[in-house]
Protein backbone atom coordinates (compact mmCIF):
# COMPACT_ATOMS: atom_id res chain seq x y z
CA UNK A 1 0.00 0.00 0.00
CA UNK A 2 1.10 3.17 -0.87
CA UNK A 3 1.41 5.11 2.18
CA UNK A 4 3.11 8.45 0.76
CA UNK A 5 2.64 11.72 1.96
CA UNK A 6 3.49 15.16 0.30
CA UNK A 7 3.41 18.50 1.92
CA UNK A 8 5.51 22.30 2.27
CA UNK A 9 7.66 20.26 -0.63
CA UNK A 10 8.50 17.55 1.48
CA UNK A 11 8.07 14.20 0.06
CA UNK A 12 7.85 11.30 3.16
CA UNK A 13 7.59 7.52 2.87
CA UNK A 14 4.39 7.47 5.55
CA UNK A 15 2.94 9.95 7.29
CA UNK A 16 4.63 8.63 10.73
CA UNK A 17 6.97 11.46 12.24
CA UNK A 18 8.68 11.25 15.52
CA UNK A 19 7.68 14.40 17.97
CA UNK A 20 10.36 16.89 19.25
CA UNK A 21 11.70 16.06 22.84
CA UNK A 22 10.52 12.27 22.70
CA UNK A 23 13.14 10.92 20.55
CA UNK A 24 16.26 12.70 21.39
CA UNK A 25 18.49 12.96 18.34
CA UNK A 26 16.95 9.77 17.03
CA UNK A 27 20.28 8.27 16.97
CA UNK A 28 18.88 6.75 20.83
CA UNK A 29 16.41 4.37 18.86
CA UNK A 30 18.55 3.28 15.99
CA UNK A 31 18.79 -0.12 17.77
CA UNK A 32 15.34 -0.69 17.90
CA UNK A 33 14.16 0.13 14.63
CA UNK A 34 15.57 1.52 10.97
CA UNK A 35 15.74 5.13 11.16
CA UNK A 36 15.23 4.88 7.50
CA UNK A 37 11.55 3.67 8.11
CA UNK A 38 10.30 6.65 9.32
CA UNK A 39 8.27 9.46 7.54
CA UNK A 40 10.10 11.73 9.18
CA UNK A 41 12.35 12.65 12.59
CA UNK A 42 11.31 16.35 14.39
CA UNK A 43 15.14 16.34 16.87
CA UNK A 44 14.94 17.77 20.37
CA UNK A 45 14.38 21.52 20.67
CA UNK A 46 17.24 23.53 19.31
CA UNK A 47 18.38 27.31 20.84
CA UNK A 48 21.11 29.30 19.33
CA UNK A 49 23.40 28.11 22.50
CA UNK A 50 23.32 25.48 25.16
CA UNK A 51 20.85 25.41 27.29
CA UNK A 52 21.36 22.82 30.44
CA UNK A 53 17.18 22.92 31.10
CA UNK A 54 15.24 23.01 34.45
CA UNK A 55 16.11 21.63 37.68
CA UNK A 56 15.13 17.80 39.05
CA UNK A 57 12.45 16.51 39.34
CA UNK A 58 11.57 17.05 35.58
CA UNK A 59 9.06 14.27 34.74
CA UNK A 60 5.78 12.82 36.35
CA UNK A 61 3.38 9.99 34.92
CA UNK A 62 -0.03 10.71 35.15
CA UNK A 63 -2.87 8.69 34.05
CA UNK A 64 -2.44 7.76 30.54
CA UNK A 65 -0.01 10.77 30.01
CA UNK A 66 3.00 12.30 31.82
CA UNK A 67 3.67 16.18 32.71
CA UNK A 68 7.13 17.05 31.17
CA UNK A 69 9.17 20.50 32.31
CA UNK A 70 12.76 19.69 30.80
CA UNK A 71 13.30 23.19 30.19
CA UNK A 72 14.48 22.83 26.39
CA UNK A 73 17.90 21.24 27.85
CA UNK A 74 19.91 20.81 24.18
CA UNK A 75 23.49 20.87 23.55
CA UNK A 76 22.91 23.98 21.14
CA UNK A 77 22.38 24.18 17.19
CA UNK A 78 25.85 23.99 16.57
CA UNK A 79 26.79 21.19 18.07
CA UNK A 80 23.59 19.25 16.28
CA UNK A 81 24.83 20.12 12.93
CA UNK A 82 28.13 18.71 14.08
CA UNK A 83 27.66 15.95 16.18
CA UNK A 84 24.24 14.65 15.43
CA UNK A 85 23.04 15.35 12.08
CA UNK A 86 25.72 13.91 10.07
CA UNK A 87 25.19 10.28 11.88
CA UNK A 88 21.68 10.38 11.29
CA UNK A 89 20.17 8.61 7.57
CA UNK A 90 19.36 12.34 6.03
CA UNK A 91 19.10 11.38 2.87
CA UNK A 92 16.29 8.63 3.58
CA UNK A 93 14.46 10.18 6.06
CA UNK A 94 13.24 13.72 6.20
CA UNK A 95 15.26 15.29 9.44
CA UNK A 96 13.30 18.34 11.10
CA UNK A 97 14.85 20.54 12.73
CA UNK A 98 12.47 22.04 15.86
CA UNK A 99 13.73 25.55 16.72
CA UNK A 100 13.24 27.23 20.23
CA UNK A 101 13.86 31.17 21.06
CA UNK A 102 12.85 33.14 22.98
CA UNK A 103 12.61 36.73 20.80
CA UNK A 104 11.66 36.85 17.13
CA UNK A 105 15.24 38.21 16.66
CA UNK A 106 16.49 34.45 17.99
CA UNK A 107 14.55 33.07 15.66
CA UNK A 108 15.38 34.63 12.69
CA UNK A 109 19.45 34.31 13.56
CA UNK A 110 18.66 30.12 14.04
CA UNK A 111 16.66 29.91 10.88
CA UNK A 112 19.65 31.96 9.46
CA UNK A 113 21.80 29.01 10.80
CA UNK A 114 20.02 25.99 9.43
CA UNK A 115 18.93 27.50 6.37
CA UNK A 116 21.88 26.21 4.22
CA UNK A 117 21.89 22.25 5.89
CA UNK A 118 21.68 20.24 3.43
CA UNK A 119 20.95 17.33 5.93
CA UNK A 120 17.89 19.51 7.54
CA UNK A 121 14.67 19.07 5.67
CA UNK A 122 12.16 21.43 7.12
CA UNK A 123 12.18 24.06 10.17
CA UNK A 124 9.20 23.23 12.67
CA UNK A 125 9.07 26.43 14.68
CA UNK A 126 8.27 26.06 18.60
CA UNK A 127 6.48 29.11 20.07
CA UNK A 128 5.30 28.30 22.97
CA UNK A 129 8.46 29.95 25.27
CA UNK A 130 7.05 32.22 27.95
CA UNK A 131 8.30 35.75 26.11
CA UNK A 132 9.97 37.27 28.65
CA UNK A 133 10.19 40.51 26.85
CA UNK A 134 6.53 40.86 26.14
CA UNK A 135 5.20 40.69 29.72
CA UNK A 136 5.59 37.01 30.36
CA UNK A 137 2.98 35.63 27.85
CA UNK A 138 3.84 32.88 26.03
CA UNK A 139 4.61 33.86 22.33
CA UNK A 140 1.90 31.05 21.32
CA UNK A 141 -0.70 32.77 22.77
CA UNK A 142 0.01 36.01 21.25
CA UNK A 143 -1.46 35.63 17.46
CA UNK A 144 0.70 38.38 16.58
CA UNK A 145 3.63 37.24 18.34
CA UNK A 146 2.98 34.01 16.29
CA UNK A 147 2.94 35.85 12.93
CA UNK A 148 6.18 37.85 13.84
CA UNK A 149 8.19 34.95 14.83
CA UNK A 150 6.99 32.85 11.63
CA UNK A 151 7.75 36.06 9.53
CA UNK A 152 11.28 36.40 10.91
CA UNK A 153 12.04 32.41 10.23
CA UNK A 154 10.75 32.48 6.85
CA UNK A 155 13.10 35.53 6.15
CA UNK A 156 16.19 33.64 6.95
CA UNK A 157 15.26 30.25 5.96
CA UNK A 158 16.35 29.75 2.72
CA UNK A 159 14.43 27.52 0.81
CA UNK A 160 13.20 25.27 3.82
CA UNK A 161 9.50 24.45 4.93
CA UNK A 162 8.45 25.95 7.72
CA UNK A 163 6.02 24.51 10.10
CA UNK A 164 4.80 26.47 13.10
CA UNK A 165 4.06 24.56 16.02
CA UNK A 166 0.91 25.63 17.87
CA UNK A 167 0.08 25.69 21.82
CA UNK A 168 -3.34 24.50 22.88
CA UNK A 169 -3.38 26.60 25.91
CA UNK A 170 -5.24 29.04 23.80
CA UNK A 171 -9.16 30.33 23.43
CA UNK A 172 -8.95 29.64 19.79
CA UNK A 173 -6.76 27.24 17.85
CA UNK A 174 -8.07 29.08 15.24
CA UNK A 175 -6.72 32.11 15.40
CA UNK A 176 -3.16 31.36 16.14
CA UNK A 177 -3.31 29.13 12.93
CA UNK A 178 -4.09 31.55 10.77
CA UNK A 179 -1.37 34.03 12.58
CA UNK A 180 1.07 31.43 11.38
CA UNK A 181 -0.44 30.94 7.85
CA UNK A 182 -0.53 34.83 7.63
CA UNK A 183 3.37 34.87 8.66
CA UNK A 184 4.13 32.70 5.68
CA UNK A 185 4.25 29.05 7.26
CA UNK A 186 3.92 26.56 5.12
CA UNK A 187 2.42 23.89 7.30
CA UNK A 188 1.23 23.74 10.93
CA UNK A 189 1.66 21.31 13.20
CA UNK A 190 -0.09 20.97 16.77
CA UNK A 191 -0.97 20.32 19.36
CA UNK A 192 2.32 21.22 21.70
CA UNK A 193 1.99 19.80 25.38
CA UNK A 194 -1.09 21.21 27.36
CA UNK A 195 -0.51 23.09 30.62
CA UNK A 196 -0.68 20.95 34.01
CA UNK A 197 0.44 20.36 37.46
CA UNK A 198 0.90 17.59 39.74
CA UNK A 199 1.58 17.96 44.15
CA UNK A 200 2.96 15.33 46.05
CA UNK A 201 0.74 15.51 49.43
CA UNK A 202 2.57 14.44 51.70
CA UNK A 203 5.63 17.10 51.12
CA UNK A 204 2.55 19.83 49.81
CA UNK A 205 5.27 20.70 47.24
CA UNK A 206 4.66 20.25 43.41
CA UNK A 207 6.14 17.32 41.47
CA UNK A 208 7.91 19.20 39.13
CA UNK A 209 10.46 20.99 40.40
CA UNK A 210 9.20 24.09 37.78
CA UNK A 211 5.85 23.75 39.56
CA UNK A 212 3.90 23.51 36.10
CA UNK A 213 4.71 20.82 32.81
CA UNK A 214 3.35 20.32 29.75
CA UNK A 215 0.68 17.31 29.66
CA UNK A 216 0.86 14.27 26.85
CA UNK A 217 0.26 11.36 25.99
CA UNK A 218 -3.24 9.85 25.28
CA UNK A 219 -4.66 11.86 27.65
CA UNK A 220 -4.45 14.69 25.45
CA UNK A 221 -5.72 13.02 22.01
CA UNK A 222 -9.60 13.83 22.13
CA UNK A 223 -8.14 17.72 22.88
CA UNK A 224 -5.75 17.49 19.96
CA UNK A 225 -7.88 16.28 17.32
CA UNK A 226 -10.89 18.71 18.33
CA UNK A 227 -7.54 21.35 17.82
CA UNK A 228 -6.95 19.57 14.75
CA UNK A 229 -10.13 19.09 13.05
CA UNK A 230 -10.70 23.27 14.02
CA UNK A 231 -7.23 24.11 12.33
CA UNK A 232 -7.69 22.48 9.45
CA UNK A 233 -10.74 24.14 8.85
CA UNK A 234 -9.13 27.90 9.59
CA UNK A 235 -6.02 27.64 6.85
CA UNK A 236 -5.19 26.79 3.45
CA UNK A 237 -2.23 25.25 4.40
CA UNK A 238 -1.34 21.44 5.27
CA UNK A 239 -1.43 20.63 9.36
CA UNK A 240 0.49 17.75 10.88
CA UNK A 241 -1.22 16.08 13.57
CA UNK A 242 -0.14 16.12 17.05
CA UNK A 243 -1.55 14.75 21.12
CA UNK A 244 -1.65 11.37 22.16
CA UNK A 245 -0.98 9.39 19.06
CA UNK A 246 0.02 5.81 20.16
CA UNK A 247 -1.47 3.70 17.57
CA UNK A 248 -2.52 3.46 13.69
CA UNK A 249 -6.01 4.62 14.21
CA UNK A 250 -4.89 7.05 16.41
CA UNK A 251 -2.86 8.42 13.10
CA UNK A 252 -5.58 7.98 11.02
CA UNK A 253 -8.18 9.71 13.78
CA UNK A 254 -6.18 12.87 12.77
CA UNK A 255 -5.84 12.63 9.11
CA UNK A 256 -9.38 11.80 8.74
CA UNK A 257 -10.22 15.15 9.97
CA UNK A 258 -7.69 16.90 8.03
CA UNK A 259 -3.97 16.31 8.94
CA UNK A 260 -1.81 15.52 6.41
CA UNK A 261 0.92 13.59 8.68
CA UNK A 262 1.02 13.64 12.25
CA UNK A 263 3.69 12.77 15.10
CA UNK A 264 4.38 10.52 17.44
CA UNK A 265 5.66 11.47 20.80
CA UNK A 266 4.84 10.24 24.28
CA UNK A 267 3.95 6.88 22.73
CA UNK A 268 7.63 6.77 22.01
CA UNK A 269 8.32 5.94 25.80
CA UNK A 270 5.47 2.28 25.74
CA UNK A 271 8.57 0.99 24.20
CA UNK A 272 11.17 2.39 21.88
CA UNK A 273 9.97 0.68 18.60
CA UNK A 274 6.39 1.62 18.90
CA UNK A 275 6.67 4.57 15.87
CA UNK A 276 8.13 1.80 14.20
CA UNK A 277 5.12 -0.55 14.84
CA UNK A 278 2.82 1.88 14.21
CA UNK A 279 3.98 2.19 10.43
CA UNK A 280 3.90 -1.62 9.96
CA UNK A 281 0.18 -1.41 11.56
CA UNK A 282 -1.01 1.51 8.97
CA UNK A 283 -1.94 -1.07 6.57
CA UNK A 284 -4.26 -3.26 8.58
CA UNK A 285 -5.43 0.20 9.75
CA UNK A 286 -6.26 1.74 5.96
CA UNK A 287 -7.77 -1.14 5.36
CA UNK A 288 -10.11 -1.10 8.56
CA UNK A 289 -10.90 2.87 7.37
CA UNK A 290 -11.53 1.11 3.72
CA UNK A 291 -9.24 4.15 2.50
CA UNK A 292 -7.20 3.59 -0.81
CA UNK A 293 -4.60 5.81 0.16
CA UNK A 294 -3.42 8.86 2.57
CA UNK A 295 -4.96 11.64 0.08
CA UNK A 296 -7.89 9.45 -0.42
CA UNK A 297 -8.62 9.47 3.69
CA UNK A 298 -7.61 12.89 4.80
CA UNK A 299 -10.17 15.34 5.54
CA UNK A 300 -12.63 12.94 4.43
CA UNK A 301 -14.66 13.22 8.23
CA UNK A 302 -18.32 12.93 7.52
CA UNK A 303 -20.27 14.88 9.62
CA UNK A 304 -23.50 15.27 11.13
CA UNK A 305 -26.15 15.71 8.71
CA UNK A 306 -23.53 15.01 5.48
CA UNK B 1 30.02 -5.05 22.30
CA UNK B 2 26.62 -6.00 23.79
CA UNK B 3 23.63 -5.36 21.25
CA UNK B 4 20.71 -3.80 22.61
CA UNK B 5 17.25 -4.64 21.65
CA UNK B 6 13.27 -4.78 22.50
CA UNK B 7 11.65 -7.99 22.75
CA UNK B 8 7.93 -9.82 24.07
CA UNK B 9 9.15 -12.41 26.66
CA UNK B 10 7.88 -14.41 28.82
CA UNK B 11 7.08 -14.55 32.25
CA UNK B 12 8.64 -17.71 34.08
CA UNK B 13 8.23 -17.03 37.43
CA UNK B 14 7.26 -14.09 40.19
CA UNK B 15 8.51 -15.59 43.81
CA UNK B 16 8.32 -13.60 46.61
CA UNK B 17 11.65 -13.29 48.69
CA UNK B 18 10.01 -12.54 52.52
CA UNK B 19 7.44 -10.04 53.43
CA UNK B 20 8.49 -7.30 56.33
CA UNK B 21 5.02 -5.89 56.25
CA UNK B 22 1.56 -6.31 54.11
CA UNK B 23 2.28 -3.11 52.13
CA UNK B 24 5.89 -3.81 50.90
CA UNK B 25 7.01 -7.10 49.25
CA UNK B 26 10.53 -8.27 47.67
CA UNK B 27 10.14 -9.30 44.39
CA UNK B 28 12.43 -11.76 42.16
CA UNK B 29 10.99 -11.77 38.50
CA UNK B 30 12.52 -14.09 36.19
CA UNK B 31 11.47 -13.65 32.45
CA UNK B 32 12.84 -15.64 29.52
CA UNK B 33 16.42 -14.08 27.72
CA UNK B 34 15.56 -11.77 25.75
CA UNK B 35 18.56 -13.00 23.32
CA UNK B 36 20.98 -10.71 25.29
CA UNK B 37 24.12 -13.01 24.83
CA UNK B 38 25.80 -10.89 27.52
CA UNK B 39 25.47 -7.29 29.92
CA UNK B 40 27.68 -5.51 31.66
CA UNK B 41 26.57 -5.92 35.51
CA UNK B 42 25.36 -2.63 36.35
CA UNK B 43 23.82 -2.20 33.60
CA UNK B 44 19.67 -1.98 33.63
CA UNK B 45 16.67 -3.15 31.91
CA UNK B 46 13.32 -0.69 31.15
CA UNK B 47 9.78 -3.38 31.80
CA UNK B 48 6.75 -3.23 30.47
CA UNK B 49 4.12 -5.62 30.62
CA UNK B 50 2.34 -6.42 27.30
CA UNK B 51 -1.13 -6.18 28.87
CA UNK B 52 -0.61 -2.45 30.41
CA UNK B 53 -3.05 -0.42 28.37
CA UNK B 54 -2.18 3.41 28.34
CA UNK B 55 -2.92 4.00 31.74
CA UNK B 56 0.47 3.82 32.85
CA UNK B 57 2.78 5.03 29.81
CA UNK B 58 6.20 4.30 31.08
CA UNK B 59 8.12 1.38 31.29
CA UNK B 60 9.98 0.53 35.02
CA UNK B 61 13.38 0.22 35.05
CA UNK B 62 15.24 -2.47 36.94
CA UNK B 63 19.20 -3.26 37.21
CA UNK B 64 19.48 -6.59 35.81
CA UNK B 65 20.66 -9.05 38.48
CA UNK B 66 21.15 -12.42 37.05
CA UNK B 67 21.37 -12.72 33.44
CA UNK B 68 21.93 -16.47 31.91
CA UNK B 69 21.35 -18.36 28.42
CA UNK B 70 17.61 -18.79 29.79
CA UNK B 71 16.53 -16.25 31.44
CA UNK B 72 16.97 -12.77 33.37
CA UNK B 73 16.26 -11.65 36.59
CA UNK B 74 15.28 -8.34 38.34
CA UNK B 75 14.65 -8.11 41.36
CA UNK B 76 12.47 -5.15 43.07
CA UNK B 77 10.46 -4.04 46.73
CA UNK B 78 6.75 -3.28 45.53
CA UNK B 79 6.34 0.41 46.20
CA UNK B 80 4.08 2.08 43.70
CA UNK B 81 1.38 1.61 41.22
CA UNK B 82 3.97 0.09 38.59
CA UNK B 83 5.77 -2.80 40.68
CA UNK B 84 2.43 -3.38 42.65
CA UNK B 85 1.21 -4.42 39.22
CA UNK B 86 4.75 -6.08 38.43
CA UNK B 87 4.58 -8.23 41.39
CA UNK B 88 0.93 -9.47 40.32
CA UNK B 89 2.19 -10.82 37.03
CA UNK B 90 1.90 -14.66 36.52
CA UNK B 91 3.89 -17.14 34.38
CA UNK B 92 2.97 -17.17 30.99
CA UNK B 93 2.86 -13.16 30.62
CA UNK B 94 4.06 -11.27 28.04
CA UNK B 95 6.72 -8.42 29.00
CA UNK B 96 7.94 -5.76 26.86
CA UNK B 97 11.59 -6.00 27.77
CA UNK B 98 14.21 -3.35 26.39
CA UNK B 99 17.95 -3.54 26.99
CA UNK B 100 20.85 -3.96 28.25
CA UNK B 101 21.32 -0.08 29.34
CA UNK B 102 23.53 2.48 30.29
CA UNK B 103 27.38 1.81 31.15
CA UNK B 104 27.58 -0.65 33.99
CA UNK B 105 30.30 -1.24 36.80
CA UNK B 106 34.06 -1.74 35.99
CA UNK B 107 35.29 -5.24 36.82
CA UNK B 108 38.97 -4.71 37.08
CA UNK B 109 40.56 -8.36 37.59
CA UNK B 110 42.67 -9.10 40.37
CA UNK B 111 41.94 -5.61 41.69
CA UNK B 112 40.63 -5.90 45.68
CA UNK B 113 36.90 -4.66 44.60
CA UNK B 114 34.33 -3.66 47.87
CA UNK B 115 30.92 -3.81 46.86
CA UNK B 116 29.09 -1.30 49.01
CA UNK B 117 25.15 -2.14 48.91
CA UNK B 118 22.05 -0.62 50.75
CA UNK B 119 18.63 -2.36 50.80
CA UNK B 120 17.68 -3.04 47.60
CA UNK B 121 20.98 -1.63 46.22
CA UNK B 122 21.95 -5.57 46.52
CA UNK B 123 20.25 -5.98 42.95
CA UNK B 124 23.04 -5.42 40.23
CA UNK B 125 25.90 -6.77 42.72
CA UNK B 126 23.98 -10.67 42.70
CA UNK B 127 24.86 -10.77 38.70
CA UNK B 128 28.41 -8.64 39.31
CA UNK B 129 29.55 -11.82 41.47
CA UNK B 130 28.96 -14.51 39.54
CA UNK B 131 30.21 -12.84 36.11
CA UNK B 132 33.37 -11.54 37.87
CA UNK B 133 36.56 -12.99 36.61
CA UNK B 134 38.23 -12.91 39.81
CA UNK B 135 35.75 -13.28 42.42
CA UNK B 136 38.09 -13.95 45.43
CA UNK B 137 39.28 -10.38 45.04
CA UNK B 138 35.48 -9.13 46.11
CA UNK B 139 34.46 -8.76 49.76
CA UNK B 140 30.46 -7.29 49.99
CA UNK B 141 29.17 -5.11 52.48
CA UNK B 142 25.60 -4.81 52.85
CA UNK B 143 23.30 -2.51 54.96
CA UNK B 144 19.57 -3.14 55.40
CA UNK B 145 16.54 -1.90 57.28
CA UNK B 146 14.20 -4.80 56.49
CA UNK B 147 15.40 -8.81 57.28
CA UNK B 148 18.09 -10.56 55.46
CA UNK B 149 15.43 -13.04 54.09
CA UNK B 150 14.07 -10.53 52.24
CA UNK B 151 17.03 -9.80 49.82
CA UNK B 152 19.17 -12.26 47.61
CA UNK B 153 22.26 -11.90 50.52
CA UNK B 154 23.18 -15.55 51.19
CA UNK B 155 23.20 -16.74 48.28
CA UNK B 156 25.83 -14.87 47.70
CA UNK B 157 27.83 -14.77 50.49
CA UNK B 158 28.04 -18.00 49.88
CA UNK B 159 30.52 -16.99 47.09
CA UNK B 160 32.19 -13.90 48.24
CA UNK B 161 33.17 -12.69 52.00
CA UNK B 162 30.44 -10.58 52.57
CA UNK B 163 29.28 -9.13 55.83
CA UNK B 164 25.88 -7.54 56.55
CA UNK B 165 24.50 -4.78 59.24
CA UNK B 166 21.20 -4.07 60.23
CA UNK B 167 19.59 -0.88 60.94
CA UNK B 168 17.12 -1.33 63.38
CA UNK B 169 17.63 2.04 65.56
CA UNK B 170 18.34 5.74 64.50
CA UNK B 171 21.90 4.59 66.67
CA UNK B 172 22.79 1.98 64.25
CA UNK B 173 23.36 4.57 61.71
CA UNK B 174 26.59 6.02 62.91
CA UNK B 175 28.17 2.51 63.27
CA UNK B 176 27.14 1.45 59.26
CA UNK B 177 28.75 4.59 58.76
CA UNK B 178 32.07 3.52 60.26
CA UNK B 179 32.12 0.41 59.30
CA UNK B 180 31.71 1.26 55.39
CA UNK B 181 35.30 3.98 55.94
CA UNK B 182 36.99 1.35 57.65
CA UNK B 183 36.14 -1.34 54.57
CA UNK B 184 36.59 1.69 52.28
CA UNK B 185 40.13 2.84 53.97
CA UNK B 186 41.15 -1.47 53.94
CA UNK B 187 40.46 -1.88 50.32
CA UNK B 188 43.19 1.24 49.60
CA UNK B 189 44.76 0.59 46.30
CA UNK B 190 41.17 -1.40 44.99
CA UNK B 191 38.15 0.04 44.16
CA UNK B 192 34.83 0.18 45.71
CA UNK B 193 31.16 -0.11 44.16
CA UNK B 194 28.52 1.73 45.67
CA UNK B 195 24.57 1.43 44.93
CA UNK B 196 21.87 1.92 47.73
CA UNK B 197 19.58 4.95 48.84
CA UNK B 198 21.02 8.97 48.24
CA UNK B 199 22.54 9.44 51.88
CA UNK B 200 24.09 5.74 51.75
CA UNK B 201 25.93 7.20 48.48
CA UNK B 202 27.11 10.54 49.38
CA UNK B 203 28.78 9.06 52.95
CA UNK B 204 30.56 6.84 50.24
CA UNK B 205 31.02 9.54 47.70
CA UNK B 206 32.37 11.75 50.30
CA UNK B 207 34.53 9.47 52.16
CA UNK B 208 35.83 8.65 48.33
CA UNK B 209 36.79 11.72 47.24
CA UNK B 210 38.34 13.02 50.91
CA UNK B 211 40.48 9.97 51.14
CA UNK B 212 41.54 10.10 46.93
CA UNK B 213 39.81 6.33 46.89
CA UNK B 214 38.60 5.14 43.41
CA UNK B 215 34.66 4.42 43.70
CA UNK B 216 31.87 3.78 41.26
CA UNK B 217 28.18 5.07 42.41
CA UNK B 218 25.28 3.60 40.54
CA UNK B 219 22.10 6.10 40.47
CA UNK B 220 18.53 5.18 40.39
CA UNK B 221 15.65 7.90 39.15
CA UNK B 222 12.50 7.39 37.60
CA UNK B 223 12.67 7.11 33.71
CA UNK B 224 10.18 7.44 30.61
CA UNK B 225 12.73 6.38 27.99
CA UNK B 226 15.57 5.08 29.49
CA UNK B 227 18.04 5.57 26.53
CA UNK B 228 18.73 8.97 26.61
CA UNK B 229 16.06 10.57 24.89
CA UNK B 230 13.18 12.03 27.20
CA UNK B 231 16.32 14.31 29.41
CA UNK B 232 13.88 13.29 32.48
CA UNK B 233 16.86 11.39 34.48
CA UNK B 234 19.42 13.93 34.59
CA UNK B 235 21.89 14.20 37.50
CA UNK B 236 24.87 17.01 37.20
CA UNK B 237 28.19 16.00 36.45
CA UNK B 238 31.20 16.90 38.22
CA UNK B 239 31.24 20.18 36.12
CA UNK B 240 27.50 20.80 36.99
CA UNK B 241 25.87 19.39 33.69
CA UNK B 242 22.72 17.74 32.99
CA UNK B 243 24.01 14.50 31.96
CA UNK B 244 21.57 11.12 31.35
CA UNK B 245 21.68 8.70 34.42
CA UNK B 246 20.04 5.96 31.90
CA UNK B 247 22.47 6.42 28.67
CA UNK B 248 25.44 8.23 30.63
CA UNK B 249 25.18 6.57 33.49
CA UNK B 250 23.92 5.06 35.81
CA UNK B 251 27.20 3.91 36.93
CA UNK B 252 28.81 7.59 37.99
CA UNK B 253 32.67 7.80 38.68
CA UNK B 254 32.60 9.15 42.44
CA UNK B 255 34.38 12.50 41.97
CA UNK B 256 32.14 13.11 38.54
CA UNK B 257 28.61 13.41 39.78
CA UNK B 258 26.70 15.28 42.31
CA UNK B 259 24.08 13.61 44.40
Amino acid sequence: MDLRVEFAGLVLKNPIITASGTFGFGLEFSSFGDLKRLGGIVVKGLSLKPREGNAMPRIVETPCGMLNAIGIQNPGVEAFLKDKLPLLPWRETAIIANLYACSVEEFGDLAGVLSGEEGVAALEVNVSCPNVTHGGAAFGQDPAQITKATEAVKKRCGNKPVIVKLSPNVTDIAVCARAAEAGGADALSLINTLLGMAVDIKTRKPVLANVVGGLSGPAIKPVALRCVYQACRAVGIPVVGIGGIASAEDALEFITVGATAVEVGTANFLRPDQSFRIIDDLPRAMLKARAADMAELRGSLVLPGQ
Amino acid sequence: MVVRNCREVKVQSVRFLGTWDEASDFVELTLENPGWESYRPGQFAMLRPKHWGLELPWGRPFSISRLDAETLTVFFQVIGRGTSRLARLNPGDEVVVWGPLGNGFSAPPETPTLLLAGGMGIAPFRGYIENHPTPEFLRLFFAHRVPLANYPYLAMAEKVRAEAMQEHTPEDLPRIIERIRELMDENHGGIALACGPTPFMRTIQEHAVAGGLRAELSLEKSMACGVGACLGCVCKNGEGKHVQVCARGPVFQADAVQL
